[in-house]
């Protein structure tokens, strides 16, 4: 569910009188990291095209991108330790939760369900996390910069209001694909009686995870728009001023 | 370029548009005030304002006196509305009361839990039994602290609280309790018997430590006080661990949890005391934060949680 994420950058905190000054090493790093995950999301985005292009059919393209997709999604755990250690300043949790979203969707749905890495869900969402990203990582870029251009600016706060619920769309229908199989093969579930006294039903966890999207979603798409609103509509008031 | 503030959730309410002026001696307290205000206000009974000098600056306490505060012959302060209140010991109360009746119910294997040929059935398992016993003491004795131990510092916490806590505790009780009373529960297999012996002199050690911590703290405030002072190792044995530790009713309580674990062998009972060991840990290290702020010659010997460790 994890299509946009909170923003962490400096500049969209109101009344900044105390201005952060990160350190050297710390912007230097983060630079990087940024240009580093938007060249692999650009990566990402050119071998699904020329994927589709050369071969004219969806099927078998997760399979050639897996690999590279499973690095650079995993790598943003490090986006966690970022909050953790403050260099970021967005919370641990939500950014937690956001990437371990990711991550469950790509290990433990994707990757490890294999009868539907060819559904089409799965290609709505992984283009929709392709473009987010993008937007994502170069708008974080250009801020590190100082330097950034407002139709950067303007694509992360639009692109995600028709972004988020497709990528949604995407993530539950393929979670909803993979219901069947998990329930024939039983797989990453526990019964009793076992030495841990405790039992596990992957199936019912999936159907909770899909229901748990109903309250979370909301919260996180309003979230994103009035992030909008206050750094969008904010900065064309100040403009009429001038 | 200053950009206009946009409201957030939790926006003040300067009462400049409705400013409220009242007349009151130089020795009245911040809780009278609060009276006061609420006399012309109905809505916002004293618990749930916060008054302060400075929209963004610390909430005033009820037994601050006008005159011992930096204001002139004219004062004004700022109201914020903590929202709805409920006093601790209603939540306790809850919140233990429901783990001690959940518990009992998945004991007796109440209909709809598990399979109807089990209905009312009794488990075959003597630690079944024993566990039963030692989840039900431990939740009755909160619920005797809570009413006849416990001095509260504040008489009220948000009314929200009241729902996560519930949720915390009245599910994992009922996560716990059905899988050690389930009819496929499989008793300790690492070291059998012996580990439920050893486990319940650890719980029942940790219960009496844990309880005895409860009655130095209590005696350290006299009653209908709010004073705060250095808990001190007292003749009770139990209490020595106050030299090593700053909050040791929650090592104990780890202590307790851990028993209880043990006994059990069931996952789910690790998991609880996995989570409330991480915040008890939180609360640990933020009570022994202010004890070190607030007490010079705090000793220096003790951790927050764990001797030497944590």
């Amino acid at each position: 569910m994890a299509s946009t994420e909170e923003d962490g950058s400096v500049e969209e905190k109101e009344n900044n009188n105390k201005k952060r000054t990160k350190s050297a090493i710390a912007v230097a790093w983060l630079t990087f990291y940024n240009i580093a995950m938007t060249a692999g999301w650009l990566v990402l985005a050119m071998a699904m095209i020329r994927f589709y292009i050369q071969r004219g059919t969806h099927k078998g393209l997760y399979k050639s991108i897996a690999r590279t997709l499973k690095f650079f999604q995993t790598i943003a755990l490090l986006e966690v330790v970022h909050c953790a250690i403050g260099i970021v300043r967005t919370s641990v949790i939500v950014t937690g939760v956001q990437v371990c979203s990711r991550i469950f969707m790509v290990w433990f749905i994707t990757n490890s369900i294999k009868q539907i890495q060819n559904e089409e869900s799965v290609i709505l969402f992984l283009v929709v996390w392709t473009v987010t990203e993008i937007t994502r990582y170069s708008f974080y870029t250009f801020n590190l910069l100082n330097h950034l251009p407002y139709f950067i600016k303007w694509a992360r706060y639009n692109m995600f209001i028709i972004m988020y619920p497709l990528g949604v769309v995407g993530e539950l229908m393929t979670i909803y694909a993979a219901l069947p199989y998990v329930r024939k093969t039983g797989m990453l579930s526990m019964r009793l009686p076992n030495k841990y006294n405790v039992s596990f039903d992957y199936y019912y966890f999936l159907i909770i995870v899909m229901l748990s999207y109903i309250p979370l979603f909301p919260q996180l798409y309003f979230h994103m728009l009035r992030q909008r609103r206050k750094v969008l509509l904010g900065e064309i008031i100040v403009e009429k001023d001038e | 370029m200053t950009r206009p503030s946009l409201t957030s959730d939790e926006s003040f309410r300067t009462l400049t548009a409705k400013m409220k002026h009242y007349e009151v001696e130089p020795n009245a307290t911040i809780g009278e005030i609060k009276s006061m205000f609420h006399k012309s206000h109905p809505q916002w009974y004293p618990a749930r304002q916060s008054i302060r000098l400075d929209p963004k600056g610390k909430s005033l306490k009820d037994e601050d006196v006008l005159q011992h505060l930096p204001v002139g012959t004219t004062a004004t302060f700022y109201f914020r509305d903590l929202g709805a209140q409920i006093s601790w010991v209603t939540v306790f109360l809850t919140e233990y009361a429901g783990p001690l009746l959940l518990y009992l119910m998945f004991y007796f294997r109440v209909p709809f839990i598990y399979a109807p040929k089990y209905d009312f059935t009794t488990s075959k398992h003597w630690v079944v039994h024993l566990a039963c016993m030692c989840h039900s003491f431990h939740y009755l004795k909160r619920l005797l602290e809570t009413l006849f131990v416990h001095r509260f510092s504040h008489g009220t916490m948000p009314l929200r609280n009241i729902f996560k806590n519930c949720t915390y505790y009245w599910g994992f009780a009922a996560w716990m309790a059905y899988y050690i009373n389930h009819p496929l529960y499989t008793p300790p297999t690492i070291y059998g018997e012996q580990q439920v012996r050893m486990a319940l002199v650890l719980f029942l050690f940790c219960q009496i430590g844990n309880f005895s911590i409860h009655i130095a703290l209590r005696n350290l405030r006299p009653p209908g006080s709010k004073t705060r002072k250095i808990p001190y190792p007292t003749k009770n044995p139990f209490t020595w661990i106050f030299l090593l530790v700053s909050c040791p009713n929650y090592t104990y309580e780890l202590g307790s949890w851990l028993g209880f674990t043990l006994m059990t062998q069931c996952l789910p009972v690790a998991f609880f005391t996995a989570v409330g060991f991480i915040q008890m840990t939180v609360w640990a290290k933020g009570k022994h934060r202010s004890y070190l702020k607030e007490f010079r010659d705090y000793p220096p010997l003790r951790s927050p949680i764990l001797p030497f460790i944590l």
